[in-house]
């Protein structure tokens, strides 16, 4: 499989594209969220080309992107790692978690590392409320979590990560 | 060797065939006489009713409760005992059955024999279950309980049935009947439970206003929040006049602490297309969208393969059933908004828009997405419709309370023994929710409040434990049905806490366009952020902002509430006003007092170290983020009060659990 990183972003935006035969206004956040998920962010570059696409200006899709949670400026790490803020899991201590993390990987929400290994982001609620308090790391849910178990588990990410190397 | 029921692709190409010729589904869907028809497909349904099963099949529970607790390492578990004892057997992924605490659960149905459901079935315990069970031996502390057995299927001896677990025994399952129980990526399975053939029914037997009239009759009211009498908008919308109107399933589940939503579609994803099939006919609608979080992968995945599965037998699409009848639904993946929960705001969202609210009327009924008339109504609703025309409006309305008919479902999360989604017939106390389904609060803790309705609902508080479940009687203890999200809380939540949590959320959440919400919500997010601000570095005139906030705390609440545009700003301020009605004294504490009953806040509590536990292992002192411990190696250690944030990373990492709480009386002394 060729990368965006090898072709350039025209192809894949023509890609998109294509996926979403006469588009209209109402097709604008599929789009966005089709590139999200193929290119992992929203650049400038390409707002401006789905602008020309749906003959929108840049600041009328920069509004909408803006307005949702989902949308992203900035390029994920490679284990992003997101932290539930529900309410159950807020009950259960998922403030301490989110320190906790914050502390184990020197990171704020919101931003990547500078070596683009791990992202963090506060989600409203996954939906597993009944395994209170969760975190999800890439697509992969971890249930009940407590100091230790935090530790285990990017313990086991950064191995991961330099083994690979 | 093993084979497994599943499709063998699961991103939403109709790959997956029905055993179903198309004349026999059309005989059986369109049948008068249900029992003629049988006779004739006798052996295919019992087959996919699993009324016997020729090879040991084992059901493993996959939807994301299950995944987060582990199933996807049972799955491969089980898969790999299979292949290395060279057992034949089927593996069967289905949804969640509701008691998510239960997670990783797994059924084994062996031939001639009952079904049996285990629980916390790890990648770990699997093979041994598998071993025991198929020596036809059950572990007793592992079984969750045996489905109903008959004559085909002998029940085991000693095994309670699932039906008097305390958890399913009180519940009235219409919305979650298959849900955990068949496979739901098999269409198939679900129309030999009877799934399509209301659909069938109500397409060939009753006009659109017939439907809307028998839904008004039965009394079902919005389930995600509002609590509008489903019919009465449908008929709205039937009657404005129009070339094209447009339905909408609400899925996009924003209330924190809420998950129904998403269990029904990953459980019986069938029974929503079902239900709007029949609300997109009623109200004469050929388009129709969900509005689904992109959050939930895999109930999207479950959702296009049944669209799929739907379509390729002709319930989707051109001439539905060949009744004339059109409908194409077409899936919207919301951004994260929780304002979209709103029904102008969701609009605005699927024309591409930001999704702000506007001012109604006109009510979408009548002038909706795209300027046309269109009806929004939340998963449960919809999939509420099937049963509701199964049984005839008369015996839906005949459950529940007088103003309140059917069901609810909730998800009972928080500090309770068994979480998990629980459906109960309306009516039913609080009580026994939290108590008798739930199993009480663990560790022997005392339970302090229940919150329902999320940001948008209130509490309710142990003298309000006995109030049945019921639009109207919520309401006037300050709470709200809302979509069906439970939190239990205990002697370890602190209201204020809890109360600061909503209104961060709400205040970031706030789209913006009105000034009351806008603004509103933030003073208030400062007001309570300021009750549970430390004291020892505050000035005077942060002092004198303090009370002057609390002062002016009730007015404000009015003020966003009578004057916020849409519902999300009008409701705000609920969980301040509940929490302030029955936990006044806990606000008072932290005023007056300063300092957090339930040692919650962070900034109003401080830790000591007991030194005749402590062994000096340094973990407390390395964790620390303000370096406020210090301590040789091997020796006690101790906290610097002035560093120290009361973060409680220490707490946390102690083995010996020799970090305590302290407080402090009036002249800052430490007293322990």
């Amino acid at each position: 499989m060729t990368t965006v990183a090898e072709t350039g972003t025209a192809p894949v935006l023509a890609e998109i594209f294509a996926r979403h035969p006469g588009a209209g206004r109402d097709a604008l956040i599929p789009i966005l969220q089709d590139i999200q998920d193929t290119m992992g962010y929203l650049s400038l570059e390409t707002i401006k080309e789905v602008g020309a696409h749906l003959n929108l200006p840049v600041s009328k899709i920069y509004g909408v992107a803006t307005f949702y949670n989902q949308f992203r400026f900035q390029a994920l790490g490679k284990y992003h790692v997101q932290v539930c803020r529900g309410t159950a899991c807020h009950v259960k201590g998922s403030q301490g978690v989110l320190d906790d993390i914050r502390q184990i990987l020197k990171l704020e929400p919101g931003v990547t590392t500078a070596d683009g290994l791990f992202s963090l982001e506060v989600v409203a609620c996954i939906g597993a409320c009944g395994l209170a308090p969760v975190i999800k790391i890439n697509d992969e849910f971890h249930a009940d979590m407590t100091t230790a178990k935090l530790d285990r588990v990017f313990k086991a990410l950064k191995k991961e990560a330099k083994s690979n190397d | 060797m093993t084979s497994t029921t599943q499709p063998a692709c699961n991103c939403g190409c109709p790959d997956a065939t029905s055993v179903f010729a198309p004349e026999e589904l059309e005989a059986w869907l369109a049948s008068t006489d249900s029992t003629a028809q049988e006779e004739a497909l006798t052996e295919k349904l019992a087959m996919l009713r699993r009324e016997n099963v020729s090879k040991p099949t084992i059901f493993i529970g996959t939807g994301t409760c299950g995944l987060g607790a582990g199933a996807a390492k049972t799955l491969a578990a089980i898969r790999d005992w299979c292949s290395s004892s060279d057992t034949d057997c089927d593996i069967v992924e289905v949804g969640c059955i509701g008691l998510c605490s239960a997670e990783p659960i797994m059924d084994v149905q062996l031939p001639d024999r009952a079904r049996v459901s285990f629980m916390n079935v790890t990648g770990k315990k699997a093979p041994d279950l598998l071993a025991s069970v198929f020596d036809g031996v059950i572990p007793e502390e592992m079984a969750l309980g045996q489905f109903d057995g008959d004559s085909a299927r002998k029940p085991w001896d000693g095994v309670p049935t699932l039906k008097e677990h305390p958890f399913f025994a009180r519940q009235t399952r219409f919305v979650l009947a298959q849900c955990g129980e068949i496979d739901p990526s098999s269409m198939d399975e679900y129309i030999a439970h009877g799934g399509y053939q209301t659909l069938a029914r109500t397409l060939r037997d009753m006009a659109p206003e017939a439907i809307c009239n028998a839904v008004e009759a039965s009394g079902l009211r919005g389930r995600g929040g509002g609590g509008f009498p489903a019919g009465s908008k449908w008929k709205f919308a039937l009657a404005a006049k129009s070339d094209q109107k447009y339905l909408i399933c609400n899925a996009d589940e924003g209330d924190p602490g809420a998950f129904m939503d998403r269990a029904i579609i990953e459980g019986a994803p069938h029974r929503l297309v079902e239900g709007m099939i029949i609300a997109a006919y009623a109200i004469g609608a050929s388009k129709a969208y969900v509005y689904i979080r992109a959050e939930y992968p895999l109930a999207i995945a479950r959702l296009k393969t049944a669209f799929a599965q739907a379509h390729a037998a002709g319930l989707l699409g051109e001439n539905i059933l060949g009744t004339g009848y059109n409908l194409d639904i077409v899936l919207k993946m919301g951004a994260g908004a929780f304002v979209c929960g709103e029904e102008t705001a969701l609009i605005h969202s699927v024309e591409g828009k930001r999704g702000m609210p506007r001012p109604r009327p006109p009510f979408p009924a009548v002038k909706g997405a795209f300027d046309k008339p269109t009806v929004i109504n939340n998963v449960e609703t919809l999939a509420n419709v099937p049963p509701v025309l199964a049984m005839g409006a008369e015996a839906f309305a005949a459950i529940g309370t007088e103003n309140s008919k059917g069901t609810k479902v909730f998800a009972l999360s928080g500090k309770v023994a068994r979480t998990g989604l629980v459906e109960v017939a309306m009516g039913t106390t609080i009580r026994e929710i939290i108590f008798d389904i739930g199993g009480g609060i663990p560790q022997d803790r005392q339970f302090k409040a229940v919150q329902m309705g999320g940001p948008s609902g209130g509490c309710i508080p142990t003298e309000h434990l006995d109030i049945e479940v019921d639009y109207d009687s919520l309401k006037q203890v300050g709470a709200i049905m809302g979509s069906g999200g439970m939190v239990v809380m205990d002697e370890e939540t602190c209201m204020v806490d809890v109360a600061k949590f909503f209104m961060d959320f709400i205040q970031r959440e706030s789209c913006g366009k009105c000034i009351p919400c806008r603004e509103g919500t933030r003073r208030m997010l400062e007001i309570l952020k300021r009750i549970t601000r430390g004291y020892r570095h505050e000035t005077e005139l942060a002092t004198l902002e303090r009370f002057q906030g609390i002062m002016y705390m009730e007015r404000l609440a009015k003020v966003i509430k009578d004057t916020s545009l849409c519902g999300l700003g009008q409701t705000a301020p609920n969980p301040v006003l509940s929490t302030l009605r029955w936990f006044r004294d806990e606000y008072e504490t932290h005023i007056y007092e300063r300092r957090c009953p339930a040692g919650v806040c962070q900034e109003l509590r401080y830790f000591t170290i007991d030194h005749d536990k402590c062994i000096g292992c340094t973990l407390c002192a390395r964790r620390c983020p303000t370096d406020a411990i210090i301590g040789e190696s091997k020796q006690a250690h101790y906290i610097i009060v002035d560093k120290c944030i009361g973060c409680g990373s220490c707490v946390s990492v102690c083995p010996k659990d020799a970090v305590v709480l302290c407080e402090f009386d009036d002249e800052f002394e430490v007293t322990a």
